[in-house]
């Protein structure tokens, strides 16, 4: 609340005269809009990126219009529609972005200057299924894990968990000694089970892209022991959780974290800014434990967010411009250290400076990265299967569902319209 | 023609002017409701007969109804809203217009000392914004930050605290009960009005036959006050099936946990607009508007013709 709170103050105070001053010393000024659901980045686009895009290019000026996340897509989805959404839009991964492009909403990015500097990986959220077409700008991918009080591991003379066992162990310990909530999250808004919960012990058990795509083509079904696992192992958590764990919400969640009554978070590396600018303990991370010592460990690395061009946009010179900026390995740079989680993903490697981010990426030299499960072609159809993975990983942790149910219960709703080409 | 023209002159013989002003007056009113009323609801219920057919927007008669109510996952959605929906009104009903009534019948006490603070304090929490009570309400009822608990462990209730907002058995009544805690001035206020109505002469006459006190209340006063109740219910069953607000902050478009709050605000809200990754459905949306227009429209018809005729009325 205090961080929008001082950026709207900021952006009241210093940014707005600014504004007055630069709209009145150049008539001619291209202004473009993005649409955006990242409002903690808010303070971030308007005293970082912005600024140093404009400094370069006089004559665009560029309003970063971030609102709530879970309203995001269907908002910029009826401003579409209306033709009143802004010139750049942010994307989501997959299956939601692909729509837009598919209904005419986002132009085609091809012949993008700098688009190349992208990998297909890095791409391969924003483009077509045959993989020809690209319609965003990718920017980031987020790593999932567990961030962790230093303090409160050194308090109770813990060790950072390796394994499952080890990880109870730890959490077990917290309890007993009282002092800390061993781990920070609540059921409330349902997605922080499924997001922080599911989605980032998961890959241990359908090991990663393997199940994914055995998914996809209906090899494996998500009644399978290596689906129905995790939920069982998020089952276990709700002893640990804090009390009233039904009715806290996310930032709920993140207060009890950064005000170091909890030990661990389950997190997603997009927390590493706000938390670095609240906590004022050491933080460290550790990834999803594994089964067994020695065991291949996967993480969650997913394409979360990249950036597209209205295709019916009032200034696409101006906008294109912008967009090739952002490819540029000069953003990548900026982007990755103002906004520590957000892990670049274009090809120049990008030199972060924070220590927390540092670690989450260091992940991926011996764990294999994968993408939610949910997000590509299975996340297509109706019922939403991440919407109902949210739902049932809630009804699991709650202990109103068991795992089985819960895992029955996705897979008939995927049966309900998704037939895996044979 | 001519026939007619002269028996209305013999029936009618000094033409009234027209009177533009009513019209005048009337027009806009008219207008405005209008545009931002009928004409919307016109949209809305002819939208609800329209659905995609490949890419293009086509007539598709009672289709969209029909998946409604055959569609197993947006049926099942749809009757446990309207469940919900029928919970929550009971609620209403049983909680906010009894306590409504007592507390207007104690305000019309004489000789209540602070009566006109009561009145005010009781309904000012009507006038707050459904944003500032479901924030507020739900930071009380907060088992981390909340007010609740350590109130209640003050007085040794602690046991009996429990997260209500995130548990599926008690959430819906946790909702219900913050709604009627907000709107319950509504029925105090017009039940108040109606109990000042009743002419002291009759209260008198009560008196003087030896009726007083609660018999008083029962024999005298709640007859007399009988239409104003029932104004009242219809007042609480189009504003609970109309609902959104409130279940929307307090428990997000969700209307969790597991879809426990979920009443057919929400439903059409997710529907209409979408939500997180479920894209929205302008068609589905309508239809959905379309039954709750008719669920409401019933009750009031109900309520017109079948119950309103039968009341009897006193004139003084």
């Amino acid at each position: 609340m205090t961080r929008i709170l001082k950026s709207i103050l900021f952006a009241t105070t210093v940014l707005a005269p600014a504004g007055l001053v630069a709209t009145g010393a150049s008539a001619q000024t291209a202004n473009l809009t993005i649409e955006s659901w990242r409002n903690d980045d808010l303070p971030i686009w308007q005293q970082k990126i912005i600024p140093a895009f404009e400094a370069k290019n006089p004559g665009i000026k560029v309003t970063f219009a971030p609102m709530a996340p879970t309203e995001y897509n269907s908002a910029v989805n009826a401003k579409l529609e209306a033709g009143t959404a802004g010139d750049l839009i942010t994307c989501r991964p997959f299956d939601l972005s692909l729509a837009m492009f598919q209904k005419g909403q986002l132009a085609s990015l091809n012949d993008l200057p700098g688009i190349s500097n992208f990998s297909d990986v890095g791409k391969s959220a924003w483009s077509t299924d045959d993989g020809k077409t690209t319609f965003c700008v990718p920017m980031a991918s987020v790593i999932h894990g567990f961030i962790y009080n230093k303090k409160a591991f050194a308090d109770a003379g813990v060790q950072v968990p390796k394994t499952e066992d080890e990880f109870f162990a730890v959490l077990e310990k917290f309890k007993k000694d009282g002092k800390y909530i061993p781990l920070a999250m609540g059921t409330k808004d349902q997605w922080e089970a499924a997001t922080m919960g599911y989605y980032n012990i998961g890959p241990n058990y359908w090991k990663g892209e393997d199940g994914r795509k055995a998914l996809i083509a209906g090899k494996e079904k998500l009644t399978d022991a290596d689906w129905v696992e995790p939920y069982k192992t998020l089952a276990k958590w709700k002893p640990y959780l804090g009390d009233g764990f039904e009715a806290q919400t996310y930032p709920d969640s993140q207060n009890l974290f950064t005000l170091g009554r909890a030990a661990i978070y389950p997190a997603g590396s997009w927390e590493i800014a706000p938390f670095k600018a609240q906590a004022d303990f050491e933080m460290g991370a550790f990834p999803p434990p594994v089964k067994k010592a020695g065991d291949t460990c996967y993480i969650s690395d997913h394409n979360d967010i990249g950036i597209g061009l209205n295709a019916k946009g009032k200034n696409l010179e101006a906008a294109k411009k912008f967009l090739s900026w952002v490819a540029s390995p000069e953003f990548a740079d900026l982007y990755a250290n103002a906004a520590p989680g957000f892990f670049s993903l274009n090809s120049t490697p990008v030199k972060m400076t924070d220590t927390l981010a540092q670690e989450f990426v260091s992940w991926r030299q011996n764990c294999k990265p994968t993408i939610r499960p949910s997000a590509a072609i299975v996340g297509r159809g109706q019922p939403n299967l991440d919407l109902e993975m949210w739902r049932v990983s809630a009804n699991v942790i709650n202990g109103t569902q068991t795992p089985e149910q819960a895992a029955a219960e996705t897979q008939k709703g995927l049966d309900s319209w998704y037939k895996p080409a044979k | 023609m001519s026939d007619t023209e002269m028996a209305d002159i013999e029936t009618v013989p000094v033409k009234r002017p027209i009177r533009w002003h009513i019209a005048v007056f009337l027009a806009p009113a008219f207008l405005v409701y209008t545009a931002v009323m009928i004409l919307p609801l016109i949209e809305t219920l002819r939208l609800s007969l329209f659905n995609m057919v490949e890419g293009q927007l086509a007539f598709v008669g009672l289709n969209n109804f029909r998946t409604l109510f055959s569609d197993p996952r947006l049926s099942a959605d749809f009757w446990n809203a309207l469940g919900n929906n029928v919970v929550f009104f009971i609620i209403h009903m049983a909680v906010q217009n009894p306590v409504g009534i007592a507390i207007a019948a104690m305000l019309s006490l004489p000789g209540l000392r602070f009566a006109a603070f009561y009145r005010s304090a009781i309904f000012v929490p009507t006038l707050l914004s459904f944003v500032i009570v479901g924030f507020i309400w739900k930071l009380i009822l907060s088992p981390i930050w909340g007010i609740a608990p350590s109130l209640m462990d003050l007085v040794g209730l602690k046991w009996a605290f429990a997260p209500w907002l995130g548990k599926a058995e008690t959430a819906l009544i946790a909702v219900s009960l913050i709604s009627v805690w907000q709107y319950v001035g509504i029925p105090m206020m017009l039940i108040y009005a109606a109990l000042l109505n009743i002419p002291d002469e009759v209260l008198e006459a009560a008196e003087c036959d030896g009726i007083t006190g609660w018999s008083q209340f029962w024999k005298i006063k709640l007859p007399l006050i009988l239409p104003s109740i029932g104004i009242v219910s219809v007042l609480t069953f189009v504003g609970n099936f109309n609902a959104f607000d409130l279940i929307y902050t307090v428990q997000g478009a969700l209307a969790g946990p597991n879809g426990s709050t979920d009443i057919l605000g929400t439903l059409l809200y997710r529907t209409f607009f979408g939500f997180q990754n479920q894209m929205g459905d302008r068609s589905m949306g309508a239809t959905i508007a379309a039954v709750m227009f008719l669920i409401i429209l019933a009750g009031v018809a109900l309520y017109l013709f079948v119950i309103q005729r039968r009341m009897r009325r006193y004139q003084f």
